[in-house]
């Protein structure tokens, strides 16, 4: 019985194919954007999160307010040079511990120059982020004081400015800051995000803050664990210890966080759920047209087939067989359509991401929610012309002409 | 005989519309029709003939007085009895023969047989012994486009009798078709009822048609106004 009202279904679909098609066109839209677009997110997000895990588990970040999206960080207190040094005395378990200012500066060597993005850091902060040097040396102790200039840069910084030439022991000129180089950093290439990493400059911190952001403040500190080493425990050491030298009562929430990696990461796809919901919103919006017209067209093919509907009524087809058969076409048409948009957002889907070179993540729970929507859509907007079909009067439907 | 008839009308009557407006179609019908006869209904358009079909059918209720079918009164049915009473015990042929557009004629045959949920293959099969009681083997996989007016009538006769109906109900059946296909068709049902003892009930307008019956009811204003027994008088017109 089943197959008998299926196949009835797909005739009077297939009987209208060109009718049919621009019904369901709305639903292949609505799918197949969804599908595209979460796709390629997914891809993204894969992206990223291999960058970032990449970097190691054993790297905490140490920031001034709370972090994650939606919350504003910019009003919290900055550490200074004594926090460092607390966390270095009293923290068992580091390997190290960089304070980070980030700044951009124009970069000047001879006569040629290039905008680029400035660190104050120290030697600890090439160990965190697992830095290598191609040439030269990292800072010397006097260096890292601040008594003497010195400038560690990115192999795109040393293209840009030196070309093949060896860039040590030259001068080069950080916003006005006459720094000699004393070593180059190993390519490292793009980073999750698409930016260039070895577009960099690498000053000690005192250097930096004095010459290029005229303060005495630390924006971040980066901390890495000794392997073998937990970094929750790490975690919760700096963070009591945070709370304490910022006199943070008991029971107020915390104006810095401490972060690892895959809090970081889970944080980031907490931003593509947002983005998942606002998509989700708008597909909604957009399955709920493709809805309409299905209804409608199903509406004006109840009409065309009254008398059909009344031979069948009167050689003995109940109510229910006629509701049935007209809600399997409806379910069918937006399943149809469905697929189709599955089908269309993935190859759409592959072609971005081949663009973007970022991995093709298929998601089979969205392909198979796309598809369990699409059914539903066909069976809550074809059962009010299914009730109506089902309802008509046989004798005046096999009057009607 | 102590079986019932198979369709009786107690005091049936059927109002259409409202206070000054109403129309009584049916005026206090009483009517019995015993299995296996042919009756023959005439009347002027409006007479009430149609109604009385409808009724007979179960595609319309009595406004008041009961119609009982084999003795059973049928008032307390809901949509769904009458449906059930029309696909075990009424079979139906139209004058537009009413089959499915673009439908093979074995299809069209089958369809009763499909809501009562039988498979393919025995459908199929009594599909094929009713197109070919109608006298049209061979012509099963025709559609109805590509059918005859009296082919296509052929086709619902035979599927009206698929189900091995207890009735008959022809409206009009040769209405749209000429002379000579007419008498075919007549013949063939005369046959059903001679052969396969098959009540029918067969509305029409035309004297010769009726002639046919072996019982004629004749409708004026919604009223029975003469029920007969007829002899058929003329050997068929080939």
């Amino acid at each position: 019985m089943f197959f008998e009202t299926a196949k009835l279904a797909w005739r009077a679909i297939s009987r209208n194919m060109l009718r049919s098609f621009l019904t369901v066109l709305g639903v292949v839209i609505g799918v197949a954007a969804v599908i595209a677009m979460v796709t390629v997110g997914n891809g993204t997000t894969a992206k990223v999160q291999a960058e970032l895990s990449r970097l190691g588990t054993n790297t905490l970040f140490v920031r001034p307010g709370q972090w994650g999206p939606g919350r504003a960080s910019s009003e919290a207190k900055r550490f200074n040079d004594k926090d460092v040094l607390a966390i270095q005395e009293q923290v068992a378990g580091l390997r190290a511990v960089a304070p980070v200012n980030r700044g951009t500066a124009t970069v000047i060597a001879g006569g040629a120059n290039h905008s680029s993005s400035v660190i104050g850091t120290n030697n600890d902060y090439l160990i965190a982020q697992d830095w290598d040097l191609s040439l030269g040396r990292s800072f010397l102790a006097n260096e890292d004081r601040g008594s003497q200039a010195a400038c560690i840069i990115g192999e795109t910084v040393r293209k840009e400015l030196f070309g093949a030439a060896n860039p040590v022991g030259q001068n080069i000129r950080v916003s006005n800051v006459a720094c000699p180089v004393v070593g180059v950093l190993a390519v490292k290439g793009q980073s999750g995000m698409g930016d260039d990493q070895d577009d960099t400059v690498i000053m000690p911190l005192k250097l930096h803050q004095r010459r290029i952001g005229g303060t005495t403040t630390i924006s971040s500190i980066i901390l890495s664990a000794q392997d073998g080493v937990a970094t929750t425990k790490v975690q919760s050491d700096v963070e009591s210890l945070l709370r304490e030298r910022r006199r943070i009562a008991i029971g107020r929430e915390d104006d810095f966080s401490v972060n690892d990696m895959s809090q970081i990461a889970a944080a980031m796809t907490g931003t593509t759920v947002l983005l998942t919901g606002l998509l989700g919103a708008v597909a909604a919006v957009s399955l709920l047209v493709g809805g309409i017209g299905i209804m409608n067209i199903m509406l004006v093919s109840v009409t065309e087939r009254t008398r059909e509907i009344g031979i069948r009524l009167a050689i003995g087809a109940l109510e229910r067989q006629v509701l049935t058969q007209f809600l399997v076409e409806a379910v069918m048409l937006s399943i149809f359509g469905g697929v189709s948009g599955i089908v269309a957002g993935l190859a759409l889907a592959y072609g971005v991401v081949s663009f973007l070179g970022v991995p093709f993540v298929a998601s089979p729970t969205i392909i198979l929610l796309a598809f369990a929507f699409s059914a539903a859509i066909g069976m809550v907007f074809g059962y009010f012309p299914a009730r109506r079909a089902a309802q008509l009067n046989p004798i005046e439907a096999l009057r009607h002409e | 005989m102590t079986l019932p008839p198979i369709i009786t009308f107690r005091q049936v009557s059927k109002l259409y519309g409202h206070g000054e407006a109403t129309i009584r179609a049916l005026d206090h019908i009483d009517l019995s029709i015993t299995a296996g006869e042919f009756v023959s209904i005439m009347g002027p358009s409006g007479s009430g003939k149609s109604t009385a079909m409808n009724i007979i059918g179960g595609l319309d209720v009595p406004t008041s007085g009961e119609y009982l079918f084999q003795g059973i009164p049928t008032s307390g049915f809901d949509r769904a009895q009458l449906t059930l009473l029309r696909r075990h015990m009424l079979g139906f042929v139209f004058q537009g023969f009413n089959l499915l557009a673009r439908t093979s004629a074995v299809e069209n045959v089958e369809l009763p047989l499909v809501y009562r949920g039988m498979d393919h293959r025995e459908r199929r099969s009594r599909a094929m012994i009713a197109l070919e009681q109608v006298g049209l083997k061979g012509r099963e996989g025709h559609t109805t486009q590509e059918l005859s007016g009296g082919q296509q009538q052929r086709v619902a006769i035979a599927r009206a009798i698929v189900t091995d109906p207890a009735v008959l109900l022809a409206d009009e059946p040769t209405g749209n078709l000429d002379t000579r296909t007419s008498a075919e068709i007549m013949e063939l049902i005369t046959r059903l009822n001679r052969d396969n003892g098959i009540t029918v009930i067969m509305v029409t307008h035309e004297e010769d048609i009726a002639a046919y019956g072996k019982r004629l009811l004749r409708f004026v204003d919604g009223h029975l106004a003469s029920d007969h027994a007829q002899a058929k008088e003329h050997d068929h017109v080939l």
